[in-house]
């Protein structure tokens, strides 16, 4: 059975209504990258430099990264020599059985929660990428799921960032802690433990102030939180992950490189997929840090969080070239 | 990340074969080219802009003849260094004023660009030119984004205009336009909020905004870090909105900020102001000349030479120049030259400004502790005069008593002589590499600094 066959019958038993945010909120990434390939493949019959550079741009296009896809290009041009393929037409599967390979990894997509007791997620990045909002949107799926929450308002620096996750709290219905502007986050960090243990939540979602990765006294800071937190509760934090923008570039991997080193970076989340941005550069993190995306961020309601699903991801990102090979294995049966 | 590299010494390697030869052949520069455009592409400037930006300098790159530079690399980079500056929009320029006051200013751009924490500090840069700015606070949507405006104008002293959240943004910025002309405040600022510009509904809310107020600028927050995707952003927002100007902000991190070239290429508008830290006064008008080395990765070396410029006592640093010659440096100049190094600024901050030096090898690790030039200062102020300026004086009973007298051990101040006298040796390579009347241009100079710091520049602190 084709890889993409396989693809298809393992998403068919999930549920239609994920299946099919994914393919609305990655609708454009789908135009720009898998139409562009098979355009790039119908238009240039041949295998010559020009057709290299041309599917490097596209690749490059998508902020996949300057690595990763030189890697993947050397890769490409030895599976060329290798199986003898003249045709672009026959590179086609090769390339993307490149790419899933490079998405995939090992798949534990989903957040690890604590075996018993209280799960500590902390949330880490840069400034704007929307953290205090994913966390507003995790809180909600929780409590959804008849979870006790809890909030701890780490952003004591951003004018106006406490009360914008307190109005989160009250939309979604959960407790905030909190102390006033200007405090040590590590302090209410400290208290939000110490709150979290006394009313026995199940999650205690953390957020802290955007800080660029190379200011060394903030990323300090983080790591003092980040040290608080697990001295109160061994185990925790369970889960760090680091928020990133999907219209980010290169700089990303610099961030989840930093990120990374203060603060145990776990996992990310992708928000604002649902622009026209590509979100390619997770393929170069999988790729050079291999950091798993736990979640992503499709769209403006509460409910546009999701977990991140490679198969998924995959699926909607490619869901052009699956048709075709679709239509082509049919054929071959017909045969 | 070994192809983060420098694009200077990846030239080198280029060009190393060219040797013997006087004229740069077509298939050198092709190869030259190649360079230009990983680094280009690394820095995140959008494919296409490079595309035609690399066709543009190789026209000027053939048949180039280099037997009259030795070092042809450099001569590229000169030809893509003034390009891209010239790309960039050759100077800076500022911001318009209106004839009948007020001057309206509207900020747009996606979620998280900073636009809100811009508008604060954009009105608090006009403050300084005694001008006096309204922010007027459109975002309804985002939670507490109101607030956070309002928290940001107590900070400065400004006034902010708001109707809550429940009143439709074009009202509020017709509303907030009168109230500004009734009480005299000469600039207003109409922060929007973030939306992705491919929000129909949104966008038409812009417009609407745009429609009424007729701001005098248009000013487009697009963060640094952008990727690829910073010219269908800036495409989009500058057909609905015919932007003016752009605003680069989270300039201080360690993006090389590409996206800056493609906003250019695509919307033709000047980068006006670019946001450079966390305080409220760090915007800073924008300098297209070193945002073409920071794209090249050759580190913003005139905001360095200007912030020395300013802060160095020209006199001084002649004697010390000389001093660093003749190798009778002391520990007395050593503590006079790191007070003025720190009149500079935070050490990271101008370690960063410092070509190659955040890609170099084990940079990474060496942390600038401000605590710990201050523990220098101390074994360095706990020696006697004599002691200062003959370290060789410094036997064992008089460390001792350093230590003690400076509150640290004995081995610190070993190690910090050990390191003097390290930092004597190399000034004294250092100088000869310069010659004798100072360095021959920066790039030489460099080339040399860069050699060094490889292998045994250790700071002492």
């Amino acid at each position: 059975m084709s890889f993409f066959k396989k693809l298809k019958e393992s998403i068919a038993t999930k549920t239609e209504a994920v299946t099919n945010v994914f393919k609305e909120g990655l609708a454009k990434t789908r135009t720009a990258f898998a139409q562009k390939v098979e355009e790039l493949i119908t238009r240039r019959k041949k295998i010559d430099e020009q057709f290299y550079e041309e599917l490097e741009e596209i690749l490059i296009g998508a902020d996949v990264g300057v690595n990763t896809v030189m890697q993947l290009i050397d890769e490409l041009r030895v599976e060329v020599k290798k199986r003898k393929i003249e045709e672009a037409a026959d590179l086609q599967p090769v390339l993307s059985e490149k790419l899933i390979q490079l998405m995939k990894g090992d798949d534990h997509a989903g957040l690890r929660m604590a075996a018993s007791g209280i799960t500590v997620i902390l949330f880490v990045g840069v400034n704007g990428v929307g953290k205090t909002t994913t966390i507003g949107k995790l809180a909600h799926k929780f409590k959804n799921e008849g979870k006790s929450v809890l909030l701890a308002a780490g952003d004591t620096f951003r004018a106006g960032a406490i009360e914008q996750l307190e109005v989160w709290g009250q939309r979604v219905g959960v407790d905030v802690i909190k102390q006033q502007s200007g405090s040590d986050p590590a302090a209410v960090m400290f208290d939000a433990v110490q709150a979290a243990k006394q009313r026995g939540v199940d999650v205690l979602l953390c957020d802290t102030a955007g800080r660029l990765q190379n200011k060394t006294n903030l990323m300090e800071e983080l790591n003092k939180i980040f040290r608080v937190i697990q001295r109160e509760l061994p185990d925790a934090p369970h889960e760090v992950l680091l928020v990133l923008d999907a219209t980010t570039g290169q700089n990303a991997l610099s961030q989840a490189k930093l990120f990374g080193e203060k603060s145990g970076v776990t996992g990310l989340v992708l928000t604002k997929l649902d622009g026209t941005a590509k979100g390619g550069i997770v393929i170069a993190i999988r790729n050079e840090l291999s950091l798993p995306v736990k979640l992503v961020g499709l769209g403006e309601k509460m409910g546009d969080l999701q977990q991140f699903d490679s198969e998924q991801f995959i699926h909607a990102l490619f869901a052009g070239l699956i048709q075709r090979e679709d239509a082509e294995g049919s054929e071959e049966t017909a045969k | 990340m070994a192809a983060f590299e420098s694009l200077s010494s990846r030239l080198q390697n280029v060009f190393s074969k060219l040797r013997g030869k006087g004229k740069v052949s077509e298939e050198d520069v092709n190869d030259a080219m190649r360079e230009v455009r990983l680094a280009l592409l690394e820095a995140d400037v959008n494919f296409k802009v490079v595309k035609d930006f690399i066709a543009k300098v190789k026209e000027q790159a053939v048949g180039l003849d280099v037997s009259k530079s030795f070092t042809p690399g450099m001569v590229v980079i000169d030809i893509v260094n003034k390009e891209l500056t010239e790309l960039m929009g050759g100077t800076q320029s500022k911001l318009v004023k209106a004839n009948k006051p007020p001057t309206v200013i509207m900020m747009a751009g996606l979620q998280g660009a900073g636009k809100t924490t811009t508008t604060g500090k954009l009105a608090k840069l006009l403050q300084k030119g005694n001008h006096k700015p309204l922010m007027i606070a459109c975002d309804i949507y985002r939670p507490a984004a109101i607030k956070q405006l309002q928290v940001l104008g107590d900070q400065i002293n400004a006034p902010v205009f708001s109707m809550g959240d429940q009143t439709s943004p074009v009202d509020i910025a017709r509303a907030g336009l009168q109230h500004a002309k009734e009480n005299g405040n000469d600039y207003v600022i109409i922060d929007t909020a973030g939306r992705l510009h491919i929000d129909e509904e949104l966008m038409e809310e812009l417009k609407q905004i745009h429609q009424i107020t007729k701001p005098d600028e248009v000013l487009l927050v697009v963060d640094a870090m952008t990727g690829q995707d910073a010219v269908n952003v800036a495409k989009s927002f500058h057909e609905q909105l015919e932007l003016t100007g752009v605003v680069l902000t989270k300039l201080d991190g360690d993006t090389r900020g590409g996206a800056a070239l493609s906003v250019k290429a695509v919307t033709g508008c000047p980068i006006k102001f670019a946001a450079m830290g966390e305080k409220i006064d760090s915007l800073e008008p924008f300098h297209p000349e070193r945002m073409a080395s920071r794209i090249l990765g050759m580190g913003d070396m005139l905001s360095l030479i200007e912030k020395a410029q300013s802060n160095i006592d020209a006199e001084k640093a002649k004697e010390m120049e000389r001093k660093m010659r003749t190798a009778e440096f002391t520990f007395e100049d050593f503590l006079e030259q790191m007070e003025q190094v720190r009149n500079l600024g935070p050490l990271d901050q101008i370690m960063d400004m410092l070509p190659g030096m955040n890609k170099m090898k084990g940079m990474k690790d060496m942390k600038v502790d401000e605590k710990q030039i201050g523990r220098v200062e101390a074994i360095v102020r706990s020696m006697t005069k004599e002691e200062k300026q003959k370290p060789e004086l410094l036997n064992h009973s008089r460390r001792k008593r350093v230590a003690a007298g400076s509150g640290t051990t004995v081995v610190e101040v070993n190690r910090l002589i050990k390191q003097f006298d390290d930092m004597k040796k190399m000034m004294k390579q250092f100088s000869s590499m310069m010659g004798p009347k100072g360095p021959k241009g920066s790039k030489g100079g460099k080339k040399g600094l860069k050699g060094l710091l490889g292998k045994n520049m250790k700071f002492p602190f």
